[in-house]
C-alpha cells in the first residue's frame, strides 16, 4: 500500500490558520431525499445478501409454481373450476421468507456492522435514511416479485386449461402479490429498525407469518372459537391466498383488502421505527 | 469550532461523561486524551448527535449536529474503523456515503488516492487489515472536504509509515484552518501531533491547555546524580546530605540517584561540601507521557493486576538443604528504588529505610496519593517512558 505525500507546511500555519476558517472549493448543495435514495440503491446493489435472498425467492417461486402446474397437468389436470392462477400461492408463501430476510437485513446489517453510525453521521436525519431505505427496498422487491409472479401465472395458464381468469384476478395475482410481498418486506424493515438485531427480527417476522396457522388448530375451547377464526383468516398465508382468490375460510379479507391491511401495518412499523430512531442513542 | 457546555451522559448508574465543558478551536490539532473507558468515544458520539446528552449540550459552529445544515459537508468523522459493511467494496462504501451527502462521485476516487487505497478500491472491505480499515475511515471523513474533523483513535493499527502519514495529514488539515479533534490514549503520539490537549479521566475534565503548558504544569524535572562505583559509603553520605538539605532521593537501577527538590548547582555544592566526587550530574525533563500518567493515575478504570499464577505453578525444585535452587541473594537496600512500572508519589523526606528491611518490592504497595496530581509534587519516575536518552 502506498501513501501519498502530504504537504508539510506546518510553519505557515499560525497566522493564516488561526484567523481564517477553511472553505471547501467543492460547491455545497443541500442533500435531498433523492440523494439518500441513490445512496441506498448503491448499498443494496453492492451486497451479496440482495442477490442471494431475491435469487432464492425467484428460484422458489418458479420451481414450485411450475412444478405444481406440471404435477396437476400430469394427474389429468382437473382444477374443479378453480382459476389456475391460484397455484402460484405455494411459491409465494415460501418466497416471502426471503423477502422478510432481505427487509430485515437492509437495516439490520447496518446495526450489525456499525455502518449505521457512519450513515447517520453522513445524514443526521433518521427519517430521511429510513424513507430512502423503504423506497429503494420496496421498489426492488415489488418489481422482482411482480415480474416473477407474472411469469409463473403466465406459464401456469399455458400448461393448464382451468377456468379463464378475469383481468381483475390477473392484476391481483401479479401486481397485488408484488405489492403485498413488498409491503411485508417493509414491515420487516420497520421491525428490523426497532429491534436492531438481524437474527432477532427475522425470527420475529417468521413467527408472525407462521405462528397464527400453527396456533389456531390447538384452540379447541368454545370461548376461543372467535380468536381461532381471526388467527386463521388474518394469517399472512391466508391473506396471500385471498389475493389469489383461494382462501381457507369463506369469510375474512378478500380482494384488495389484505394489501391495504399489510400496507397499513408496514406504515405503522416504519412510523414507529422513525420515532424510536429519533429518540434512541445509536 | 466545537463547543461543549456541561456535557453529561449517564448510562443507568454509571456516569460516562460528567459535566464536561471545552472548546475546540480551528487552525490547530486538539488532542483528546484519557485512559480507556474515560468517556472519549461517548463524547465524540455526542458531538455527532449519535448519543443524546443526559444534560448539557454540544454544538459545532453554533448548531447542534442534528440541526446542522449540510452536516456531512461541515463535519467529517472517523468513529471506528469497523463501521463498514464487510461485503461492500471500498469504493462502493465511499460512493454510498458521497451520494448520501450530495457529494459528486468523482470525489470518491480523490479521497481513495489521498489515503492510498486506490489499488484496493474494488476489493471487499472484509479482507482489509485494521490499518486499511483506518485509512478507509479517514477517507470517509475527508469525503465532504469538511471544516471540522473528528478522529477517534485514528492511528490504531497503522504501521509506522502510516502513523507518520496520519500525523502529517492531521497537521496539514489544521494548517488549512480546519478544526481537528483527535482522540487517543497514546500520549507519545499526541506529543508529536497535537497543539492543544484536552485530558479527561472518568468523564471529567482534567486539563485543557496547550501541549507545552501541559508538560510544564504536570511534569516534575529531576536531576540524575552518579557517584563513583567504588564507594558505596560515598553514596550513603551524599544521600543523607541531600536529604538533610531538603531534597528527595531515589535510587535508579543503574546505581545512579534521582534527586528532586534541589537545583543542580545546589546539588553540586552539597556534594563538594561532603567531599564526594560526582560522575554525572544531569538535568532531565519528564516526557508528555509521564505528565499524562501522573495526571490520570488515580482515574484509570481498568488496572491490571500481577499475573501471579498463584497455586498453579509447580513448586520450585529444592536443593539438598531444602532451599529453593537459584534463590536471590539478598540485596542491601539502598535509597528507595525507582519503580519499574506503575506510578506513585515518592515518600516524604524522612528516615530512610534501614538496610536489610527492604524497599517496597511492589510499586502498587504505595497508595497513589492526591499530592501526585499537584504540579509541584516531586518526581515519580518512569524508566520506560522517560524521553531522555540513556
Amino acid at each position: 500500500m502506498t501513501s501519498p505525500a502530504t504537504p508539510q507546511d506546518r510553519e505557515q500555519a499560525p497566522g493564516a490558520g488561526l484567523l481564517s476558517f477553511y472553505e471547501s472549493p467543492i460547491p455545497i448543495r443541500p442533500a435531498t431525499l433523492g440523494d439518500a435514495v441513490a445512496s441506498e440503491w448503491t448499498k443494496l446493489r453492492s451486497v451479496r445478501a440482495t442477490v442471494w435472498t431475491l435469487g432464492v425467492m425467484v428460484v422458489l417461486m418458479l420451481t414450485i409454481g411450475l412444478g405444481t402446474a406440471l404435477l396437476v397437468a400430469a394427474n389429468d389436470g382437473n382444477l374443479a373450476g378453480e382459476p389456475s392462477l391460484a397455484l402460484g400461492f405455494f411459491g409465494v408463501v415460501l418466497g416471502s421468507i426471503c423477502v422478510i430476510t432481505l427487509g430485515v437485513l437492509t437495516i439490520g446489517s447496518e446495526y450489525g456492522t456499525g455502518m449505521i453510525r457512519t450513515t447517520l453521521t453522513a445524514c443526521p436525519s433518521r427519517a430521511r435514511v429510513l424513507a430512502a431505505k423503504a423506497i429503494v427496498f420496496f421498489s426492488l422487491t415489488f418489481v422482482v416479485t411482480t415480474v416473477t409472479a407474472a411469469v409463473v401465472a403466465g406459464s401456469q395458464t399455458l400448461i393448464l386449461d382451468g377456468a379463464p381468469a378475469s383481468a381483475g384476478e390477473w392484476l391481483l395475482s401479479t401486481v397485488g402479490i408484488g405489492l403485498y410481498i413488498a409491503a411485508l418486506g417493509l414491515l420487516s424493515l420497520g421491525i428490523g429498525a426497532i429491534v436492531r438485531h438481524s437474527a432477532g427480527a427475522i425470527t420475529i417476522m417468521i413467527g408472525v407469518v407462521l405462528l397464527p396457522l400453527v396456533l389456531a388448530p390447538f384452540m379447541f375451547a368454545q370461548d376461543l372459537r372467535g380468536l381461532q377464526r381471526f388467527l386463521i383468516e388474518y394469517s399472512i398465508p391466508n391473506q396471500l391466498g385471498a389475493l389469489y382468490g383461494a382462501t381457507i375460510t369463506e369469510s375474512g379479507p378478500s380482494g384488495w383488502e389484505p394489501l391495504m391491511l399489510m400496507l397499513g401495518l408496514a406504515a405503522l412499523a416504519l412510523g414507529g421505527a422513525v420515532a424510536v430512531l429519533n429518540r434512541r442513542d445509536v | 469550532m466545537i463547543e461543549a457546555v456541561g456535557l453529561t451522559k449517564r448510562y443507568g448508574a454509571k456516569t460516562a461523561v460528567d459535566d464536561l465543558s471545552f472548546q475546540v478551536r480551528p487552525g490547530a490539532v486538539t488532542g483528546f486524551l484519557g485512559p480507556n473507558g474515560s468517556g472519549k468515544s461517548t463524547t465524540m458520539r455526542m458531538v455527532l448527535g449519535l448519543d443524546r446528552p443526559t444534560a448539557g449540550h454540544v454544538t459545532i459552529g453554533g448548531h447542534p449536529y442534528r440541526s446542522l445544515p449540510n452536516a456531512p459537508r461541515q463535519v467529517g468523522a472517523l468513529l471506528d474503523a469497523k463501521g463498514v459493511h464487510g461485503g461492500r467494496t471500498a469504493r462502493n462504501h465511499l460512493l454510498s456515503l458521497a451520494q448520501l451527502a450530495g457529494i459528486p462521485a468523482a470525489r470518491v476516487d480523490e479521497v481513495l488516492g489521498v489515503v492510498g487505497l486506490q489499488d484496493v478500491a474494488k476489493r471487499r472491505t472484509s479482507g482489509f487489515s485494521l490499518g486499511m480499515g483506518q485509512r478507509l475511515g479517514i477517507a470517509a471523513a475527508l469525503l465532504g472536504d469538511p471544516q471540522v474533523l473528528l478522529f477517534d483513535e485514528p492511528v490504531n493499527g497503522l504501521d509506522p509509515e502510516g502513523i507518520h502519514w496520519a500525523r502529517n495529514l492531521m497537521k496539514s488539515l489544521a494548517a488549512e484552518g480546519r478544526t481537528v479533534f483527535v482522540s487517543s490514549h497514546l500520549m507519545s503520539e499526541m506529543a508529536l501531533t497535537a497543539d492543544h490537549l484536552i485530558v479527561i479521566g472518568r468523564g471529567r475534565l482534567l486539563s485543557d491547555m496547550s501541549v507545552t503548558d501541559f508538560i510544564s504544569a504536570n511534569s516534575a524535572d529531576f536531576a540524575r546524580v552518579r557517584v563513583p562505583d567504588d564507594g558505596p559509603e560515598d553514596r550513603q553520605k551524599l544521600t543523607s546530605t541531600l536529604i538533610e538539605a531538603g531534597g528527595r532521593v531515589m535510587s535508579e537501577p543503574g546505581g545512579a540517584l534521582r534527586v528532586t527538590g534541589l537545583p543542580l548547582p545546589r546539588i553540586s555544592e552539597l556534594a563538594h561540601k561532603c567531599d564526594v566526587r560526582l560522575w554525572e550530574l544531569s538535568p532531565h525533563q519528564a516526557s508528555l507521557e509521564e505528565a499524562y500518567m501522573r495526571l490520570t493515575q488515580g482515574l484509570v478504570d481498568y488496572r491490571s493486576t500481577d499475573d501471579a499464577k498463584a497455586g498453579l505453578a509447580e513448586p520450585p525444585p529444592l536443593d539438598a538443604y531444602g532451599h529453593p535452587v537459584g534463590g536471590h541473594a539478598e540485596l542491601p537496600a539502598e535509597p528507595l528504588e525507582v519503580p519499574q512500572e506503575g506510578w506513585y508519589a515518592p515518600p516524604p523526606p524522612g528516615p530512610r529505610p534501614t538496610p536489610g528491611s527492604g524497599a517496597p518490592a511492589h510499586p502498587a504497595a504505595a497508595e497513589p496519593s492526591a499530592a501526585a496530581v499537584e504540579p509541584s509534587s516531586a518526581a515519580t519516575a518512569g524508566e520506560q517512558t522517560s524521553k531522555d536518552p540513556r
